[in-house]
């Protein structure tokens, strides 16, 4: 059985709020984090239904002290708030200390931007400051430099829905091999037409509250988010007697193969992927306490989810929920938004409601979590699933 | 921990590089500052219809990958990881512009869907049916080091024993356009091969895709070992200093490095980075280059790591890529060294198996 890697520091921003403790009061409260859009003005904005985060980018910049000429996408914007917690909560006073990485993950990058100043660039060469900042990387590295992190390991992550999820991973391989010490691991995506339009094609949105696992359900919430992690080594943790909030237990990554923008239906990829996470953990199936699911809400996800879940689980599926009601589907970001709450589940031994449930799902016989459930918690799994059939788990534990 | 090898190699760029036999004995120079690839004919590979459907990148992805694979004798992998700057660009800038010239309507989802970095990475599954790892990094000119740093850790921790690597960056029209205004790229070149005497702003752009085959046991396709990649998101110290610490931690003296290979792409501003090592620590060593053959973009070192590989295999450097003229008659340690406007630095270090 492989030894899990510590977990010491977290930090957050989502619709639901602005640092962890607000996340999870949010989350006791069933207090959901979707509306109707107001940052951005799209013709779609009585269609849909998103989980915006409240501050402008205005409001941002000021909070990060950023001159008026600034290149911020609020993409990047949102990861530094993000990182940035999760720094000060793991206690981290010098990042050069100790060998310190950085694996962030994106899908929009600065595309917020980029739509925005598309053709001004060329036509009277405003903004051209944006120009640079559109790609995935920037963002990370904008984190990397409000963070100190020098002469280091940093890179970017980006397999769609499932980024984060993979960043968390690669994260803790990294720290078990012995290549890094110390690193920051998540990811963050903005709100943007791009992605609102991309999803409005593909005919996934919602425009109610979204309801996953429900029989009824009409697709997705686009959500904004970041959300990092601090994972360090056991000799770090040991040298300044760290206080461990939880442990990176398993992980793994499959493809479904499938097709580019569907899952499977039988969620080929996903039951593997679970399956080679409880490997890595060295853990049964029946020692799942609890499952975040991806539960996106849409008709694909959620069937070919619940079906992968039953193949891996049996007769004997644990809790399960998704908490993609509270914060809509946060992209690239999703992975790190849910592994946070499911490090706040191990430490509360708390079990989220799957908000918005009613009708149960034909196909299988399988009933989410619907009211908030106090229970003893050991061991966390949470799915993360994404296009170009790319599926992901990743396990947390209590102990190590 | 187990070694690392090369198995197979396969190149798609600016010059006629997809044709294996072939090691850059005919090249091809431009007089523009933007070079396209010279294409493979993609339909030998793929489907005509689905080679149409398909975005450039993804059809340079997936040729590039199929003859990795065949040039290695094997038809699937344990894991496909791929290096992409910008992804699918031009599928992106499709989508921007239609959501922007027709206000939100009419929109297909087609170019939404290529535009997702980890499209290439998906399509070569889907392709040949890999349900195994699949990971895409977008990290600037480290997005192929990040890759390679990854199927390195999997394979000497034997997780599995063959990965597909590649790099892969398509150009887009508007895109470049737009780096063409912050001067990334430059106004104007007499011809793509004197770039290093250029003395101007900005680089020459190329697009391209290398992929190759990595696994921990030796066959008779392998080229090279891998022995370290090492990446830096900023240099604090001199570029020196960290080539000699990146040499320290692989145990290896600056003498035994038999040829340096460098990012150099012509820009007056950044090349500074490698004049530093070329006049300095490395003065003695020999010394090449490759962005005047297939231009710069985020995954060139891809193509830099091809070089290094057929030269470790062939016991040959081509003239076309000599920096300096240092002749050394055989290649044991190929050291490469790679960066893109002061940012995201690394080091790979290959040995001749």
């Amino acid at each position: 059985m492989s030894k899990g890697v510590a977990i010491t520091g977290m930090g957050i921003i989502s619709a639901i709020g602005n640092n962890v403790s607000e996340n999870y009061k949010a989350l006791i409260e069933g207090k959901k984090g979707i509306s109707k859009i107001s940052k951005i003005n799209t013709i779609h904005k009585d269609a849909i239904m998103v989980g915006e985060i409240d501050f402008t980018n205005k409001e941002f910049e000021d909070q990060l002290g950023l001159p008026v000429d600034n290149n911020y996408s609020r993409t990047a914007m949102l990861g530094i708030i993000a990182a940035k917690q999760a720094i000060e909560d793991a206690g981290i006073i010098d990042i050069k200390k100790y060998n310190t990485g950085l694996i962030s993950s994106t899908s929009v990058g600065g595309m917020d931007m980029t739509e925005q100043y598309y053709y001004d660039y060329l036509k009277n060469g405003k903004y051209l400051q944006y120009i640079d900042s559109h790609h995935a990387g920037d963002s990370t590295q904008r984190i990397a430099e409000h963070l100190g992190i020098e002469e280091s390991l940093v890179t970017t992550i980006s397999t769609a829905c499932s980024s984060a999820a993979n960043a968390i991973m690669l994260g803790a391989r990294l720290i078990k091999s012995g290549e890094l010490d110390r690193v920051v691991v998540g990811g963050k995506d903005c709100l943007s037409k791009f992605t609102i339009n991309g999803f409005k094609t593909l005919m996934i949105l919602s425009d109610t509250y979204n309801t996953p696992f429900d029989e009824n359900r009409k697709g997705l919430n686009l959500g904004e988010a970041a959300a990092y992690l601090v994972l360090e080594s056991d000799t770090v943790v040991k040298a300044e007697n760290k206080k461990v909030l939880a442990y990176v237990k398993g992980y793994a990554n499959a493809n479904d193969a499938f097709h580019q923008t569907a899952s499977s239906e039988n969620g080929d990829g996903a039951t593997l992927a679970m399956e080679q996470a409880l490997k890595v953990a060295g853990l049964q199936a029946s020692e799942i306490d609890y499952i975040n699911a991806h539960g996106t809400a849409t008709g694909n996800n959620d069937l070919s989810e619940g079906r992968a879940i039953g193949r891996v689980f049996g007769s004997d599926i644990p809790d399960f929920s998704s908490t993609k009601p509270y914060t809509g589907h946060t992209l690239a970001a999703a992975g790190a938004i849910e592994a946070v709450y499911s490090v706040l589940a191990l430490q509360n031994n708390i079990i989220y409601p799957n908000l918005n449930f009613k009708t149960q799902m034909k196909e299988f016989n399988m009933t989410p979590q619907i009211k908030l459930k106090a229970k003893e918690l050991q061991t966390v799994l949470s799915n993360s699933l994404g296009f170009g059939g790319n599926c992901s788990t990743v396990i947390f534990s209590k102990s190590q | 921990m187990k070694k690392v090898y090369i198995n197979s190699v396969a190149s798609i760029s600016a010059q006629k590089t997809f044709d294996s036999t072939q090691f850059l004995e005919e090249i091809c120079s431009y007089q523009e500052t933007v070079l396209p690839v010279v294409n493979p004919n993609y339909k030998d590979y793929i489907p005509a219809a689905a080679a149409r459907r398909m975005a450039k990148g993804i059809k340079m992805g997936v040729v590039a990958s199929k003859l990795a694979l065949e040039e290695a004798n094997i038809e699937n992998v344990d894991a496909i990881i791929t290096g992409t700057g910008m992804g699918c660009v031009r599928d992106s800038e499709k989508f921007v512009s239609a959501i922007i010239d027709n206000d939100e309507q009419y929109l297909t989802p087609t170019s939404f869907i290529q535009s997702t970095h980890n499209t290439v990475g998906g399509q070569i599954a889907l392709g040949i049916g890999c349900k195994g790892y699949n990971f895409t990094y977008v990290h600037s000119s480290n997005s192929f080091e990040s890759s390679l740093l990854d199927a390195k850790l999997m394979l000497q921790n034997n997780e599995v024993s063959t990965v597909l690597v590649g790099g892969v960056d398509e150009l887009g029209t508007h895109t470049t356009k737009l780096y063409k205004v912050v001067n990334h790229i430059k106004e104007y070149i007499e011809n793509s091969l004197t770039i290093l005497n250029s003395n101007t702003k900005g680089a020459v752009f190329g697009e391209g895709a290398n992929f190759f085959t990595l696994g921990n046991k030796k066959k008779n396709s392998t080229y090279a070992e891998v022995v370290g990649v090492k990446m830096y998101n900023t240099l604090t110290s001199s570029v020196s200093d960290i080539a000699a610490q990146f040499l320290s931690l692989q145990k290896i003296a600056v003498e035994n490095i038999d040829l340096i290979i460098l990012g150099n792409n012509g820009d007056v501003t950044f090349d500074e980075n490698y004049n530093e090592l070329t006049l300095g620590m490395f003065a003695n060593t020999q010394q090449a280059y490759y962005k005047h053959l297939c231009g710069e973009f985020n995954t060139a070192s891809s193509f830099g790591f091809w070089l290094a590989s057929k030269i470790l295999k062939n016991q040959h450097l081509p003239k076309i890529t000599k920096l300096n003229d240092i002749n050394k008659s055989s290649f044991k340690y190929v050291l490469l060294y790679n960066q893109y406007r002061g940012k995201n630095h690394s080091f790979t270090l290959l040995h001749k198996c």
